[in-house]
């Protein structure tokens, strides 16, 4: 095992998580048809106007992004927690950064960059313009890696836990606000006509400054959960 | 030059504080309850009735320091929590969990007195307005913290956790509170902003005294949560039995 260098050992760990979603595809489409069920539910819940279901629209695509990528947070180290392999990772002696960093980027790519690819369809549902669609797409694809990096803060507090789903919602909801407000900013500018280019910054700044300090954070959670 | 050192850390043991607390709590509930009679009867029968407010305005006698504790207490809890994580001081920790509580109801209070003095001043009892909403946020931080906290049986694990949550809570509340502003500027609803008229000196005055009884207050229960605390987790312990006979 020790002759695993670290970015083998990265990738290794990236590789092995797509391979357990693969087997379990079920859990990863669950995710997905959530999104695209609660986005479907809000024209039927206000009323089918063109109108006022475009001017609803960046702010339904961020939430059901939002509460789709939370139902799939406890997934990040719950399987592994469980069955003994996340404590034997946090035993190697690789750093524990680039471990939780490389289950995040799992995560990303199995739970979260599906939504990124279906939002646009769901976007055409409510009208939304070819451009406003491309923006919906840059902007889930620099906010939604935030989400997942924050939200592995939660699942990795909330490891083991009573009712952790809930906990996690309560923990994570209100950390994921900038998000929120920033990508819907850039779809809703974009829809007003003017630049989403400081939102999108906003954003990359956001997505920056939380790949620094979110796998630390996590880490130390992790640490603490599982000693 | 005395060659006698003060032990700063000997308080940090919760056998030396538990009798200390027991010894102050009086003294702070006795200032308490003087500093909120003075600043009420400055605020209700000295300070003048604002001409644009009429007498509404007169809960921001407790709604400001309301608002201010509950910020305070926050970065305070945050830092207890992060010193009892990084020198594994129980005590700190201790500290956090009972200073959540205050805190969490003193932005309760808040966001309630602000709502019922938006109801005169405003004509609605809630608007998004930056300030609101990042109070708002700022309660879901508290109830985040206090509910993982008590869904971890470990008191340890649960000092430590509530310790990365807070520290995480306290690098995102300048984040959130800039993004709110700009979410707020970018949908410019029915923004208010009557907060801008000039104090008379007796009415700075009650606020100011009302905000020092709310310290002592938050001192005072803060000190009898933690001896409660105390004797929740260390049961067994022999200095216990003997402060307690």
């Amino acid at each position: 095992m020790s002759a695993y260098s670290l970015p083998s050992m990265f990738g290794w760990l990236v590789w092995r998580d797509l391979i357990l979603a693969w087997r379990r595809r079920a859990d990863v489409l669950a995710t997905v048809f959530f999104f695209v069920i609660v986005v479907s539910l809000f024209p039927l819940g206000i009323g089918p106007e063109r109108e006022t279901l475009r001017s609803i629209a960046p702010g339904v695509v961020w939430v059901a992004a939002l509460l789709a990528s939370m139902l799939s947070l406890g997934r990040i180290f719950g399987n592994d927690y469980q069955d003994g392999t996340l404590e034997q990772l946090l035993l190697t002696p690789q750093s524990t950064y680039l471990i939780v960093l490389g289950k995040i980027l799992a995560h990303w790519l199995v739970s979260e960059l599906p939504l990124v690819i279906i939002a646009p369809l769901l976007g055409l549902q409510f009208g939304l313009s070819q451009n406003s669609l491309a923006i919906v797409v840059v902007s889930l694809l620099l906010g939604t890696p935030v989400l997942s990096l924050i939200g592995s803060i939660g699942a990795a507090l909330t490891l083991g836990l009573r009712a952790a789903n809930v906990l996690v919602a309560l923990l994570v909801l209100p950390l994921y606000i900038p998000v929120l407000i920033f990508g819907t900013g850039a779809v809703q500018a974009s829809v007003g006509g003017t630049s989403p280019q400081p939102y999108l910054l906003l954003l990359g700044a956001t997505l920056v400054l939380t790949l620094v300090f979110a796998p630390w954070a996590t880490s130390a959670a992790l640490k603490i959960s599982v000693e | 030059m005395s060659n006698r050192k003060i032990n700063w850390y000997k308080y940090a043991a919760p056998a030396n504080f538990y009798p200390l607390a027991g010894k102050m709590i009086p003294w702070f509930a006795v200032m308490t309850a003087l500093l909120f009679i003075l600043g009420l009867y400055v605020g209700f029968f000295v300070a003048p009735t604002d001409f644009q407010q009429g007498e509404a305005y007169r809960i921001i006698f407790i709604h400001v320091p309301a608002a201010w504790m509950g910020m305070f207490l926050y970065v305070l809890m945050a830092i207890y929590a992060g010193v009892g994580w990084a020198f594994n001081a129980r005590l700190a920790s201790m500290m956090a969990t009972a200073i959540s509580t205050t805190g969490a109801i003193f932005t309760f209070i808040s966001l309630v007195t602000g709502s019922l003095w938006g109801r005169p001043a405003w004509g609605v009892w809630w608007v998004w307005d930056a300030r609101l909403t990042s109070t708002l946020i700022l309660m879901f931080l508290y109830i985040g913290f206090i509910s993982l906290q008590s869904s971890i049986d470990d008191p340890r694990r649960a000092d430590r956790a509530g310790a990365v949550l807070a520290l995480v809570g306290v690098i995102n509340v300048p984040i959130i509170y800039f993004s709110v502003q700009w979410w707020n500027s970018l949908h410019q609803g029915a923004t208010i902003t009557a907060r801008s008229f000039k104090m008379a000196p007796s009415m700075l005055a009650a606020m100011l005294i009302l905000l020092a009884a709310c310290w002592m207050y938050s001192i005072t229960v803060i000190l009898v949560r933690v001896r409660y605390i105390i004797r929740e987790r260390e049961p067994e312990s022999p200095w216990l039995a003997e402060a307690l006979a």
